[in-house]
């Protein structure tokens, strides 16, 4: 089965004065059709940048490297390949809805294009499918709201029409970057059941973004724990909450504070800072941090083992 | 006598209430958390209690003294009291100072007495006292990273010895495992320093972790109140039961109490009645016309909805 996403040995750098940072160090990564994978990391894990660079969508004083096939078709670089699918089949959400939608177009104008644009709909056809998918992604008033303009919404509204937008043309790739995570804890939980149900009624794949592990947690099936640039953990999502094998995930999973948890007790830390981003690195990066370190990760930095079920970059991990 | 007593506070920006009927007492060395959705009147209301915004009625009284009614001499020298850390870090601080500058500032404000060296040996012991070096001083904030940045703006805030410390979402651009290690500095400086807080976050399980007792606001009103435990382990009313419930849980994590059905969003909020009823899975007849009144339910837990009492007891009956 070919998958729908495959990522093999991505880097991506931004070059500043002289120097070269490198925000994402040879990543692999593998979507299969209908499948949701979570990416999770702290800011500067490199967890955006690897898929800004899928998408073609990396500013100029970057480049990346590596491979970037969408349902077996090369698109990394390939300007071609690239537009026939961003935007229809490979789509992609981000954190903040409003600057992502054009504020002085009102909503319908702006899904109604992306029909009119990648399917040659009319614009009166465009516009009654565009009031459709509305309504799936449960907006009330859907008419009248086609008429609005992006301020007149809330924020959980907004990304309900960035939803809608993504799914105009029926994509096999929905990439969802921290979309949640500007919004109100209660909007938040509604936006994370409509993709579901999307996920479900679609088929598609989904990519799930975010810093917190809580929010990926009942969606994706397998997730990918970024550090430093890199992938250190990949396993599937019940394994990697039970059974966590790289210490960062084991430490990250500790510090989460919990609605649960004792009243005015100190929480679980992790001491230290991430090192930063782009700091070229022999040794493991988490090796500063890490309970477990040894000699041998200041030296040599451990890899994945790639094709593995789950998969740890760590010379000493937890058993599983 | 309590350090912090707000009576029928209100706050209106042109026609918009944006607080109303806010009525609560904060006592020396308690934590009093502020949860609330965006929107809600969090801000606002600290802004208020330190007179940033002129509130439109009410009364602040700290150490029995009304805040609104001061001077601006008064004002200036109960400032020295009462100091705030704020949401976003870097913003916060001045990127033209040395961090020991800005620590260094309140002290020649408010202690002129203190020679160069005195000052110099005091913000060296606040530096270390926040977990950073007091070599550091000489430092500019974007030499620091956003965690580095927060404990930078407490040691500023807490220099003076502050009797009330006002945290407006402290960690919330912080990374998770950088949060942990600012709640427990705050536990710490508590615990050492004995001052009060008031603690703003949109975060139930950081709140959680830090009060003593907990405020929900929901749009400009108190709906809420109780002992951080009431409140977590029965919540009363519907807007508080929904937060907890959109609360997204690891799995294996208890999830927390009191969950209630999916939030409706009828249309757009009401200007008569419960603010809440458009939303509110219980909502009745009464809900349409009267506003609820912040009442006792139970010693120390008040609740501003018309079902508090009924709500109550289906969850009483539904743990045993």
């Amino acid at each position: 089965m070919i998958p729908t996403l495959q990522i093999e040995a991505l880097s991506v750098g931004f070059s500043q004065r002289d120097a070269m940072i490198q925000a994402v160090d040879q990543v692999s990564l593998r979507v299969a059709p209908g499948e949701c994978v979570g990416i999770v990391g702290e800011s500067g894990s490199g967890k955006t940048q690897m898929f800004m660079a899928a998408m073609g969508l990396l500013p100029s004083n970057a480049s990346a490297t590596g491979s970037v096939r969408f349902e077996g078709k090369e698109i990394l670089a390939v300007n071609s390949a690239l537009k026939r699918v961003r935007g229809s089949k490979l789509t992609m959400i981000f954190q903040d809805p409003m600057t992502s939608l054009t504020p002085h177009l009102q909503i319908g104008t702006q899904l109604a294009e992306v029909l009119v644009h990648h399917n040659g709909a009319s614009w009166g056809e465009a516009r009654i499918m565009a009031g459709r998918m509305l309504d799936r992604v449960q907006i009330p008033e859907s008419k009248r709201r086609l008429h609005e303009y992006p301020y007149e919404l809330s924020g959980g509204m907004r990304q309900r029409v960035m939803i809608a937008m993504s799914l105009l043309c029926r994509p096999s790739l929905l990439i969802a970057d921290e979309p949640t995570t500007a919004l109100d804890v209660t909007v938040q939980a509604q936006i994370i059941e409509l993709l579901r149900a999307v996920r479900e009624e679609f088929g598609m794949a989904l990519v799930l973004v975010s810093h917190d592990l809580s929010v990926v947690a009942g969606l994706a099936q397998r997730i990918n724990v970024m550090y430093a640039g890199r992938i250190v953990e990949s396993a599937p999502a019940e394994e990697l909450f039970r059974h966590p094998r790289h210490p960062y995930t084991a430490a990250l999973l500790k510090c989460i504070p919990s609605v649960s948890g004792q009243r005015r007790a100190r929480l679980q830390t992790l001491d230290g800072q991430p090192p930063r981003t782009g700091e070229k690195l022999e040794a493991c990066a988490f090796a500063p941090r890490c309970p477990r370190s040894a000699e041998r990760c200041r030296i040599e930095r451990p890899q994945l083992k790639a094709k593995a079920a789950s998969d740890v970059a760590c010379h000493f991990p937890e058993r599983s | 006598m309590p350090l912090l007593r707000v009576q029928d506070l209100a706050v209106v920006f042109g026609r918009r209430t944006a607080l109303r009927d806010i009525n609560f007492e904060l006592f020396a060395g308690e934590t009093l958390g502020l949860v609330g959705e965006s929107g809600s009147g969090k801000s606002t209301l600290a802004r208020a209690v330190l007179r940033l915004v002129r509130p439109a009625r009410g009364r602040v009284e700290f150490l029995e003294q009304n805040l609104l009614a001061c001077s601006p001499l008064q004002m200036h020298n109960i400032r020295r009291d009462l100091q705030i850390v704020f949401q976003d870090p870097l913003a916060s601080l001045n990127p033209r100072m040395t961090v020991g500058d800005a620590i260094e500032e309140p002290l020649k404000i408010f202690e002129p007495a203190l020679d160069a060296g005195a000052r110099t040996h005091r913000v060296g012991a606040m530096l270390e006292r926040v977990g950073l070096a007091a070599g550091m001083a000489d430092r500019y904030p974007h030499e620091f990273s956003g965690g580095q940045c927060q404990r930078i703006g407490i040691a500023r805030a807490m220099i003076l010895n502050p009797k009330l410390l006002i945290c407006d979402e402290p960690v919330s651009a912080l990374d998770v495992s950088i949060q942990g290690q600012i709640v427990n500095l705050l536990l710490d400086l508590q615990r050492d320093a004995g001052m009060a807080m008031l603690f703003i976050s949109h975060n139930l399980a950081v709140v959680k972790h830090l009060s003593h007792r907990v405020l929900v606001i929901y749009r400009g009103r108190i709906v809420e109140a109780a002992s951080s435990d009431r409140l977590f382990d029965c919540p009363a009313h519907p807007y508080t039961r929904a937060l907890l419930a959109a609360v997204p849980a690891l799995p294996g994590a208890d999830r927390a109490r009191g969950t209630a059905p999916e939030l409706l969003e009828t249309g757009p909020p009401p200007n008569i009645g419960c603010g809440f009823r458009h939303r509110c899975p219980f909502a009745v007849a009464v809900c349409a016309s009267d506003v609820p009144p912040l009442i006792q339910i139970e010693p120390g837990h008040w609740a501003a909805c018309h079902l508090a009492h009924e709500l109550m007891a289906k969850t009483a009956i539904l743990e045993l």
